[in-house]
């Protein structure tokens, strides 16, 4: 996946992955269930209406808390191409990126796009355009390593491939 | 210039004389943790790599914690994905019902964490570990998967903040509320990335319970991990404990740190976290309207080692829970319920009108054993008071010590046990 285009999601500071896939579903690691749930503690509406393709922008903190790899699974099965935000909590960066879900941190884009903008990122060159807006941000680049783990879509095709 | 005591320990697990922030490094891992939540993702992902088996048999822990006892049939099938998995592998270190315990408590008794170590764990209080001296963090599942195939994990080496602990709690004051105070200082990513380190004379005023619950919740600011110097009382907790040669790291003098903050621990008084942040702390003598509690939780990996049973018991003694106030005990380990059986410590408790569980992780991130209706508030020893992390979306968790907890449990309202 080299770019990624849909219309914005927009939360605020420190979503945490208690509402991103809420603990009484994790008795189940099927993709598909956990992303029936997705933010439903937050935005009961966002499974309705989220469609294949479609951009969550946040501030600051997104993902802060537990280590379930769940909530990127359930964000990624939701049909979520990519997620932008001010900071996002360590773990949830690690597992983001292992697991094949693009996310990039850029503070001016957080601040520069609006729920139901359409807005178009370049993985490659970090590159986000808000094309209802008419503006540009430049994300943070991946270091390269990170690049081919997101290239193999995730830690596990990496390692297969260079091991 | 000189390196953290994180990256001291970064540095010799990478194979490095030294290392600077920001670096990416490849380290070599000491042991490789999971639960029955994490570790069946982890194992179908290890699954799917091309690798035969895992890397060390003995440096694996796999602790069926959160929803064990089985809670369900789906948790059922999870656990048993897990023990399937542990016995094909022979792990060792495999710890199921009646062995086991909530794994922050579990891992440091059964002396499989010390200083030195290098530990992830799919489980975000992973850095409990720091409070022996040892670099621990927590990571997802595929980091656990790649953990246990190869042994290595790879890691950005975190800048740091230095905490510098003087003086001594005053009584009824402990761990939990030096944690919730940094955190209500800093905020919820007030350590985003960065290692914590404590230093300074007070540490000694602190027990080692203590510095778990300090630790253990080092992720709710933010941290990659939260880490204390070796002294003379971590050092006796290992040799007790464990077998396992451990290694003692310092702080270079001329380490560097993002920034550094003083903490008078004789000047804390009980604090308590209010909905739905960790970092919204209020003092007890800040809250000055009555705030009515339907539910009280005292254990978690947090607070539920025996400091946190016996001043729990030392304030329910010859007391009696609230009319309608539900109090759920819960030690951490096997090992904790029974020498809290033996000082009497449950007696206490269930004379009190509360009741005492088997070791779970259940209430506190909602599972069972304590889940919250529309509307009811739970004071809670646990670590995170998210929307709706204990039940309803419309429920609210103060988090607060095993002593104003129970205080709690008695009155029917915050409280602080100097109020009874």
């Amino acid at each position: 996946m080299k770019a990624a285009k849909g219309i914005v999601f927009k939360y605020g500071d420190n979503v945490d992955t208690d509402v991103i896939i809420p603990a009484r579903y994790l008795n189940s690691s099927d993709p598909a269930e956990l992303a029936s749930h997705c933010m439903e503690d937050i935005d009961k509406d966002f499974i309705k209406n989220v469609k294949k393709g479609d951009i969550i922008v946040a501030d600051k903190n997104f993902g802060c808390g537990s280590s379930r790899e769940h909530a990127p699974i359930a964000i990624k099965a939701a049909g979520v191409s990519c997620v932008i935000a001010e900071t996002f909590a360590r773990i949830f960066y690690r597992n983001a990126i292992n697991i094949g879900l693009p996310i990039i941190e850029c503070p001016e884009a957080a601040k520069g796009i609006s729920q139901g903008d359409e807005v178009e990122v370049d993985f490659e060159s970090g590159i986000i355009k808000n094309l209802t807006k008419g503006t540009e941000f430049k994300g943070q680049a991946f270091p390269e390593f990170m690049q081919k783990i997101i290239a193999a879509e995730g830690l596990v095709n990496y390692i297969n491939h260079f091991s | 210039m000189g390196m953290t005591m994180t990256q001291k320990i970064l540095a010799a697990h990478a194979g490095l004389d030294k290392v600077e922030a920001g670096q990416l490094i490849e380290a070599e891992l000491d042991l490789v943790l999971g639960n029955d939540i994490t570790s069946p993702v982890a194992i179908k992902e290890m699954e799917k790599m091309k690798v035969n088996g895992v890397f060390d048999k003995d440096k694996i822990a796999l602790v069926p914690d959160h929803f064990v006892p089985n809670k369900d049939i789906k948790s059922a099938e999870h656990c048993k994905c897990v023990r399937e998995f542990a016995y094909r592998n022979e792990i060792t270190n495999y710890f199921e019902v009646g062995e086991m315990g909530i794994e922050h408590a579990l891992l440091p008794e059964k002396g499989l964490t010390v200083a030195g170590d290098v530990i992830i764990g799919a489980d975000s209080h992973t850095c409990t570990y720091g409070a022996l001296g040892a670099f621990s963090t927590g990571v997802g599942s595929t980091d656990m998967a790649a953990g246990m195939a190869t042994g290595k994990a790879w890691f950005k080496v975190p800048a740091a903040i230095k905490f510098n602990l003087v003086g001594k709690p005053q009584k009824w004051v402990s761990g939990k509320d030096v944690i919730l105070h940094i955190i209500g200082m800093i905020g919820v990513d007030g350590a985003l990335y960065k290692s914590m380190e404590f230093t300074g004379e007070g540490i000694k005023n602190l027990t080692m319970d203590d510095r778990f619950t300090i630790a253990n919740m080092a992720i709710e600011a933010g941290g990659k991990n939260g880490i204390f110097p070796v002294d003379d009382l971590a050092i006796a907790y290992m040799k007790e404990h464990s077998k396992k040669p451990y290694t003692v790291y310092e702080a270079d003098e001329d380490a560097v740190y993002d920034e550094e903050y003083t903490i008078d621990l004789s000047a804390l008084r009980p604090t308590i976290a209010f909905p739905h942040l960790p970092e919204n702390t209020r003092t007890i003598d800040e809250i000055k309207e009555d705030i009515k509690i339907d539910q009280v939780v005292i254990g978690s990996c947090t607070n539920g080692r025996i400091d946190d049973m016996r001043i729990a018991a030392e304030v329910l003694k010859g007391r009696h829970v609230a009319k309608g106030m539900r109090c759920i005990v819960i030690p951490a380990t096997q090992s904790i319920y029974m020498q809290a059986m033996e000082e009497g410590l449950l007696k206490i408790f269930i004379e009190a009108g509360a009741i005492v569980s088997t070791p779970t992780c259940g209430p506190c991130l909602g599972g069972y054993m304590g889940i919250l209706a529309e509307g009811e508030r739970c004071v809670s020893t646990t670590n995170r008071n998210f929307v709706g992390r204990m039940g309803h979306v419309d429920s609210e968790i103060y988090l607060a010590s095993p002593a104003v907890a129970a205080a709690s449990a008695v009155t029917g309202k915050i409280s602080c046990p100097c109020q009874l």
